[in-house]
């Protein structure tokens, strides 16, 4: 080995440390900017280490790559608005995958010019499952944009016979990856692969609904990584497999924390079509024979201003309200009366693993204030009022008792142990999983009608008048 | 089986419980951005597409890199700033600027 291409080993394995470290610095709120910090300049040293490569001779085509991808990238990471970020991440998976696929694409039409006979087995097996998960993470993730950003329908697309059409399209992707390793470098089989790889991606997204995106999002986050990691078997190049690997290992954690708290394996998850995609679309309006109690401002605020401890529970309606803001104001009022006040996360709170966290940090809300669903539980039982804003399925007690509910057994908010209950909310709809919550009807249940800002902001006039 | 093949799957296997290991510590509060982030690091694609990009006189495969240069760089630098953007949001009191 000769010294650059020393520098360049001794370089990667510099930047790959830096990964993981800066992800190990991610434990901790304090030390997480520093954490990314450190990764990008993992990023920055493996990308200058590459361009000293003997294989690069030309750099004006990298320039102009490099150039308009930071410019895209830039942009878009300042524009974006906090609850847009799923959507974001979504379409940034798919950049990552796309890039990967389009290597393996490059790679096996440079290998096909300089020899007739087969290429050697590692590499074509390679390149065909970076193909494949490339061009999957690509296509999927841009449908999941859509349904995230609304450009579609948010309700599982399906049609007869879908399941079929989509096992048939996988069975063709293994057997042509078999027939063009082992047989024959086609070039037409070979596109045809490149394409049925985009069309699985979409097929395969399109019958999961809007409110299962954030498995979705977590799952394409892992398969961007794993693209990255065969890309890297393919130009056999260690950093991009171990970085690859972080990024596969991350989304996978991330992928079953999700999926636990809904309750739900992967596979009803991706096959099951489940839910209306939008919320208060639910079909299944309130029985209306059972007896419901609403609270004004006046009631709501006299409650939430007198007790000595307050839990709020947001949901997305909280975040589509935009609510957050008057929220925190709630939350130094309260806390300045000496109300001991609480938020009550939920992992499923927002779009994608940890997003309500993000909005209300944004609101400017304490990271400290905020906690995971197993240790609010253990509190509601001594706390004085629960205020609900903007969730339903995350406290409806029916996931704890009724067998026959279609949530049964997820993880709930414990919010019906509390000593009052305040919800706000806009009407008796359902949520996304369109079920009758029995909370509502508590008898120490008020629900507070109207939209989640408005209810919010009055909440807070009348707490300054006590 | 090649000799690189394998060291390719060591390194793989290795990485990944390094990986697993130091992602189950991240708390839920942060999962936003260690998704973005680890979203950022999945841009190391970007070394497979410089690559591709700067080996030969432009070629289809060229523009293919050049492509794959333009996806893989948006995902690194959007992904390293826009986590960058949230995680300076979180304070742990509110006067904390």
């Amino acid at each position: 080995m000769n010294l650059i291409d020393s520098i360049i080993a001794l370089t990667y394995l510099l930047a790959a440390s830096l990964f993981i470290y800066g992800i190990r610095e991610m434990s901790s709120p304090a030390t997480a900017r520093r954490g990314n910090l450190l990764a990008a300049v993992g990023m920055f040293l493996a990308i200058a280490a590459t361009l000293i490569d003997r294989q690069i001779v030309s750099y004006s085509w990298i320039m102009v790559g490099i150039v308009i991808g930071s410019l895209i990238g830039a942009v878009t990471a300042y524009k974006v608005k906090m609850t847009a970020m799923p959507q974001m991440v979504g379409a940034f998976n798919g950049f990552g995958g796309g890039a990967s696929a389009l290597v393996a694409i490059a790679e096996f039409l440079r290998l096909i010019g300089e020899t007739d006979s087969l290429m050697r087995f590692d590499t074509s097996v390679t390149i065909m499952l970076s193909i494949i998960i490339g061009a999957v993470t690509f296509s999927g993730s841009f449908i999941a944009y859509g349904k995230l950003e609304g450009i579609l329908s948010g309700a599982p697309m399906t049609f007869p016979g879908q399941k079929v059409i989509n096992a048939l399209v996988l069975i063709s992707l293994v057997i042509l990856s078999i027939y063009l390793v082992a047989v024959d470098h086609n070039m037409s089989l070979f596109y045809l692969l490149v394409g049925l790889s985009f069309l699985y991606g979409i097929m395969f997204v399109i019958p999961i609904g809007g409110a299962d995106m954030p498995v979705v999002i977590s799952l394409l986050n892992s398969f961007s990584g794993m693209a990255a990691c065969t890309a890297g078997f393919v130009v056999e190049n260690n950093i991009l497999i171990i970085a690859g690997s972080l990024v596969g290992s991350a989304g996978l954690i991330l992928t079953q924390i999700m999926c636990k708290a809904m309750n739900r394996s992967l596979a009803n998850v991706l096959f099951s079509a489940f839910g209306t995609g939008d919320a208060g679309a639910g079909s299944i309006r309130s029985s209306g024979d059972k007896a419901v109690r609403s609270v004004d401002a006046e009631e709501a605020a006299m409650i939430m201003g007198y007790a000595q401890s307050a839990v709020i529970v947001p949901g997305y309606g909280m975040a589509a309200a935009q609510a957050q803001h008057a929220v925190r104001e709630l939350t130094e009022l309260l806390e300045s009366r000496g109300v001991d006040v609480k938020f009550a996360i939920h992992p499923v709170a927002g779009r994608m693993p940890g997003h309500m966290n993000v909005l209300l940090a944004e609101a400017q809300l304490p990271y400290t204030l905020l906690h995971d669903m197993d240790d609010i539980n253990v509190e509601f039982p001594h706390t004085d009022v629960a205020l609900v804003i903007g969730a339903n399925d995350v406290i409806n007690p029916a996931a704890r008792t009724d067998k026959s509910s279609p949530i049964y057994g997820m993880p709930i908010l414990d919010v019906d142990k509390a000593k009052n209950i305040i919800i706000i909310k806009r009407s008796m709809n359902t949520g996304f999983a369109g079920i009758e919550n029995e909370l509502f009807y508590n008898p120490k249940t008020m629900m507070y009608f109207g939209g989640a800002r408005e209810k919010v902001q009055e909440l807070v006039s009348e707490v300054k008048k006590l | 089986m090649s000799e690189t093949l394998l060291m390719g799957l060591t390194i793989f296997v290795l990485a990944m419980f390094a990986g697993l290991e130091v992602i189950n510590k991240v708390p839920p509060t942060l999962h936003t951005p260690l998704m973005s982030g680890a979203n950022a690091i999945s841009g190391i694609a970007v070394i497979g597409a410089l690559l591709v990009t700067g080996r030969v006189a432009p070629t289809i495969e060229t523009i293919l890199g050049v492509i794959a240069v333009i996806f893989a760089t948006i995902n690194v630098v959007g992904g390293f700033l826009v986590t960058d953007r949230m995680l300076l949001m979180f304070k742990k009191k509110p006067s904390e600027k």
